[in-house]
């Protein structure tokens, strides 16, 4: 087994034949968390379509566990990698229905669940907190609770490498921890997770791994101190980064600083 | 905590029984077609009919009006009526779209439009109208959907380029009723709707239309739900899409064709059933297509008997009668997604 679990090589994708990604070479290792950094319309969120195979690749090369992404077929594919879209539409069936459909690549004709399927339903509700509200419509749920429904689908895929793009979005502090201890949880069971985040403190304090992408391009990859030290952020967020202790532990907060 | 489980996909105490409610309307279903059959100029009483059924003696008079006129006619309407509740309701969930429905979105015109062509170069040919209508109703689908995935196309978009699908496709139909009049002597019932005139020699061959694209929805309904959560979604689960899809839209044009061969063009009743039948059984398509065919076939058995018995001895088309109920409910739906929009 390869250290990274996912590899591009020379990568460039966009959409309507305009590269918004461009020729990225890049590692993500096993086991971790990584936070993908940078600002508006950098390429996070193509990035996580093209390594979920949304979006075929304008040019080089996904390897997956060391096997093109491309040969990969798509149930086995379902079963390796799920992603938390960005864009979350609000279904009219019940939350529990929606949960459940993140079985799907695990059940054969005629489809039915086995006991283990629900019961991977039931822990992936329990670890987002939706258990309460199965029997609702997703269409009447609130931004974050719908969020977390979706963020439970992904779970009861239950896949190494999980793909989150703009997790916290919708959610409000106290729910964003949790999420972050969740994602932590998630490691510690042994899937690596890559999630779009925008909060840099929160990426900074959480992540084992920071990826910095700047107009389409890798600007930093490494662990979040030094990141920090090498002035990275700061120069791509045009921000002024500082770290204080506080209560025994480093912190971060940024300012807008001068131009 | 009480407040979570009040919740909408419960609405009605029997939501958590489908099968009992699917087992109502199956009752329904035969109640109203057991009067449709016994209803009419001349009466035949329940009696007889089970007798008939039963493959019993019973009078001549009473035997001929059950084997060549009642009984093929109310089971045109029940097969016509599931296959075009079933057929909206795939559209609906395929494309993502309550206002879709066969006739909204010009599949019944392309349908109709390829019958009256087949009824010209091949004349009296039953077995041909199936397979013509089913291949106009796949052309009308195909059009919407390329719109559909090309332009990412919003629901009113969807339609308008129905509105634009029919046009097209009724001058067509006009044109060959107009220039040549003789070419089918029944073009005219068939363009508004009915079932007086249905024969089981046409029954036979829809019939197989109409049952291999029930069984076929029947079969998939549960990747129907997982298609209908999005495309990204489902193709981050693993789902073929794109066969899907195509896979859906030919279930759904086999459903219309047969309909369109038996029942002529009727309108509304593959947009309205799907939603009652929502209304009745929520969105999970596996008990959602069930209730719709059960319901669709009590609809249009039920609207046949009303069409004959209101202006009894005369007898109004069928298909005018639901177009007067579908365009309101149409314009009531029209009005529901501008509310929920803003």
């Amino acid at each position: 087994m390869t250290q990274e679990i996912l590899a591009l090589r020379g990568l460039s994708g966009g959409y309507y034949g305009e590269a918004v990604l461009r020729n990225l070479t890049l590692d993500f290792s096993r086991g971790k968390v990584t936070a993908l950094l940078g600002p508006n319309g950098c390429g996070k969120s193509t990035l996580l379509r093209l390594c979920a195979r949304l979006l075929p690749p304008m040019a080089g090369e996904i390897l997956l566990e060391g096997r093109p992404l491309e040969k990969i077929p798509r149930r086995e594919l379902a079963r390796m990698v799920s992603l938390l879209p960005q864009e979350r539409p609000a279904s009219g069936i019940s939350a529990y229905s929606l949960v459940s459909h993140g079985r799907f690549p695990y059940l054969g004709y005629p489809r039915r669940m086995t006991s283990q399927d629900k019961e991977k339903v039931e822990e992936a509700m329990t670890l987002t907190r939706v258990a309460d509200y199965r029997g609702r419509n997703v269409s009447e749920l609130s931004g974050g609770q719908r969020q977390r429904v979706y963020f439970a689908m992904a779970l009861a895929q239950d896949t190494p490498l999980v793909l989150l793009d703009e997790p916290a979005a919708y959610l409000d502090l106290r729910h964003q921890l949790e999420l972050m201890e969740l994602i932590c949880l998630l490691r510690d069971r042994g899937k690596t997770v890559i999630a779009v985040l925008h909060d840099l403190p929160q990426a900074l304090e959480w992540a084992d791994d920071l990826v910095v992408l700047a107009g389409g391009a890798l600007a930093d990859q490494g662990v979040p101190a030094e990141v920090f030290d090498r002035g990275t952020l700061d120069r791509v967020f045009r921000v002024k980064g500082c770290r204080v202790m506080a209560e025994g532990e480093e912190r971060y907060f940024f300012t807008k600083g001068g131009e | 905590m009480a407040i979570w489980r009040t919740s909408s996909t419960r609405r009605f105490p029997w939501t958590d029984r489908p099968v009992l409610l699917l087992c109502a309307l199956g009752i329904l279903l035969a109640a109203l077609t057991a009067l449709a059959v016994s209803l009419g100029p001349v009466q035949v009483p329940l009696s007889q009919l089970w007798g008939f059924l039963l493959g019993e003696e019973i009078p001549q008079s009473s035997w001929n009006i059950l084997r060549h006129i009642r009984l093929p006619r109310a089971a045109a309407a029940v097969l016509t009526g599931a296959a075009l509740a079933v057929s909206g309701a795939v559209l609906q969930a395929v494309l993502m779209n309550p206002l879709a429905g066969p006739n909204i979105i010009g599949v019944n015109a392309g349908s109709g439009f390829f019958v009256l062509a087949a009824a010209l170069l091949f004349p009296g040919r039953w077995d041909v109208t199936p397979l013509a209508a089913f291949s106009g109703a796949l052309l009308a689908c195909g059009i919407i959907y390329a719109l559909a995935a090309k332009t990412g196309a919003s629901r009113i978009t969807i339609v308008l380029a129905g509105v634009a699908v029919s046009g097209f496709f009724g001058a067509g139909s006009d044109a060959i009723t107009v220039l040549v009049p003789d070419a089918w002597a029944g073009a005219s019932a068939f363009l508004v709707g009915g079932f007086s005139g249905v024969t089981t020699g046409q029954l036979s061959f829809a019939l197989w239309y109409v049952l291999g694209g029930l069984l076929s929805a029947l079969l998939f309904s549960h990747d129907l739900n997982v298609l209908a959560l999005g495309e990204e979604t489902a193709r981050s689960l693993g789902l073929p899409v794109k066969g899907c899809r195509f896979l859906f839209l030919a279930i759904a044009a086999v459903l219309a064709g047969g309909a369109v061969s038996m029942g002529g063009l009727l309108g509304f009743v593959g947009l309205i059933v799907p939603h009652a039948a929502r209304f009745l059984m929520g969105e999970d398509n596996r008990l959602l297509l069930p209730a719709a065919a059960l319901l669709g076939g009590a609809f249009v058995v039920g609207c046949d008997l009303l069409s004959r018995l209101l202006f009894a001895p005369y007898e109004l088309p069928v298909g005018i009668l639901l177009n007067f109920i579908g365009g309101p409910f149409f314009l009531w739906l029209l009005l529901k997604e501008r509310r929920r929009r803003r």
